[in-house]
């Protein structure tokens, strides 16, 4: 069987490594899902991504471009035919631009911090941080969207795959944590994105199943929070 | 109608510098509107409700937030002088080692400056791992861009003037020139191109407000 031309290394439950498979899909192209075991990294990891050593990489031909939201771009780019990823106006991809940057460098980090959170008030604080940003980007759907089912418009656009990636990981933190964060009363622009977004033919098959991630979740916490060597 | 392009700065953020070069490399006229941050007014608070910080960016009353945001931006929009390349895996590299820049490179230079002792000692090889990555993106080329500056020089050109201020301020020489003999040419080869040098912020008073933040992070650091 011939070597496919575009590969992705990366793992079913991260939510960044769903980025470029969505927009592979997004674009109809064919690729390779070299999936990493977890506690190792692959030899072609290493040379791939020597900076960070981290998935996802999109391996195209023989180059190896890294961090997801850099890859999505360049889907979209190379791919020029297929849908469009980013929106055609400067100003509407600067704002997809700018909301991708601060799910990545605030609003994640904030929901993953309700899961390390010691103590009731701490996790109530968290969550009340996490649900503050989805107040913003609530206010940024209705910007974004104009009306539409996607921050992109009609389709699925680059800030719908940069947040939506999360959501699988955003309903774990709700379960695990006995807590909703996406409420229909502060944001129903959101809520109904959400449904939509994870119905999509470009995202259901690589959006893992809730109850997959909860186990992998628990496996997960398990080793960190497993007492320190003294 | 007329362009109105306005920059919501400070005289010394390393950020919005590479505004100013950037509209200035593709020639935008456009208003500077120092921002006392520690004052903020309430127009700049109404462009970056999110962050509060600058560079903000506003054309013709539509405001953007975040340097490489902006300079994507500015690229998209004033089509002359390109400073990203067409090819989209040129363009995925330069993009890679902006954010490195930002994510890694910057803030463990930061921590060589802002520690001393034991601390610094040990801040001192990620930083020098990260400044040699940096080193390799320049074999081969006068400039990041390769023969002009491009977005890659404009994101990482602080490294032009603030290495020498950190390292005056805190004794330390990072950058020699046996380890990094391009990005030291680099530093001196951008410094010369005429939009950069004349719009360095004052090196004295760098020096000054940079001593001061040394002293408060070591101050904060000490044992009570």
């Amino acid at each position: 069987m011939a070597a496919k031309d575009v590969k992705i290394i990366g793992a079913w439950p991260s939510p960044y490594v769903m980025r470029p498979r969505i927009a592979l899909n997004i674009k109809s192209v064919d690729y390779e899902f070299l999936q990493e075991q977890m506690g190792t990294k692959s030899e072609l990891l290493l040379k791939s991504n020597p900076v960070y050593k981290k998935i996802p990489v999109l391996i195209h031909g023989d180059k190896p471009v890294c961090e997801s939201l850099i890859i999505v771009q360049y889907i979209d780019e190379v791919w020029s035919s297929g849908p469009s990823i980013l929106p055609s106006d400067p100003y509407d991809r600067a704002l997809a631009r700018f909301w991708a940057a601060y799910v990545d460098d605030k609003w994640f980090p904030l929901l993953r911090s309700i899961a390390m959170a010691q103590g009731e008030e701490a996790k109530k604080e968290a969550v009340e941080q996490v649900e503050e940003g989805l107040v913003l980007l609530e206010d940024a759907f209705v910007k974004c969207s104009k009306g539409k089912n996607f921050f992109g418009g009609d389709q699925i656009g680059f800030l719908d795959i940069a947040f939506g990636c999360f959501l699988g990981w955003l309903r774990v933190t709700e379960k695990m944590n006995n807590v909703k964060l996406l409420d229909e009363a502060k944001t129903p622009g959101l809520c109904k994105w959400a449904v939509i977004f994870c119905s999509d033919v470009a995202v259901k098959d690589v959006m893992p199943e809730t109850e997959k991630l909860i186990e992998f979740a628990k496996v997960l916490f398990a080793k960190f929070k497993a007492p320190p060597p003294k | 109608m007329a362009e109105e392009v306005k920059l919501f700065r400070t005289w010394s953020s390393p950020f919005a510098l590479r505004i100013v070069w950037a509209l200035k490399l593709k020639g935008i006229e456009h208003e500077t509107i120092f921002e006392d941050l520690a004052n903020k007014s309430s127009l700049f608070l109404q462009y970056n409700p999110v962050y509060k910080k600058v560079p903000v960016l506003v054309h013709n009353g539509k405001s953007i937030s975040e340097s490489l945001v902006i300079l994507e931006y500015i690229e998209e929009t004033w089509k002359q002088t390109p400073i990203l390349p067409e090819d989209p895996y040129e363009k995925a590299v330069a993009r890679f080692w902006a954010k490195f820049g930002d994510d890694k490179l910057l803030p463990s230079l930061w921590r060589v400056f802002v520690t001393q002792g034991k601390e610094q000692e040990e801040a001192i090889a990620p930083a020098l791992e990260n400044l040699k990555f940096i080193e390799e993106e320049l074999k081969g080329k006068k400039f990041f861009g390769g023969e002009t500056v491009g977005f890659l020089d404009l994101a990482l050109g602080y490294l032009a003037n603030l290495v020498s201020v950190l390292e005056e301020t805190s004794g330390l020489k990072l950058i020699e020139a046996e380890k990094f003999p391009l990005l030291l040419a680099w530093m001196q080869n951008f410094s010369d191109v005429p939009v950069i040098k004349e719009n360095w912020p004052p090196q004295d008073k760098l020096i000054t407000k940079f001593q001061a933040i040394r002293e408060t992070y070591l101050a904060a650091a000490a044992p009570k």
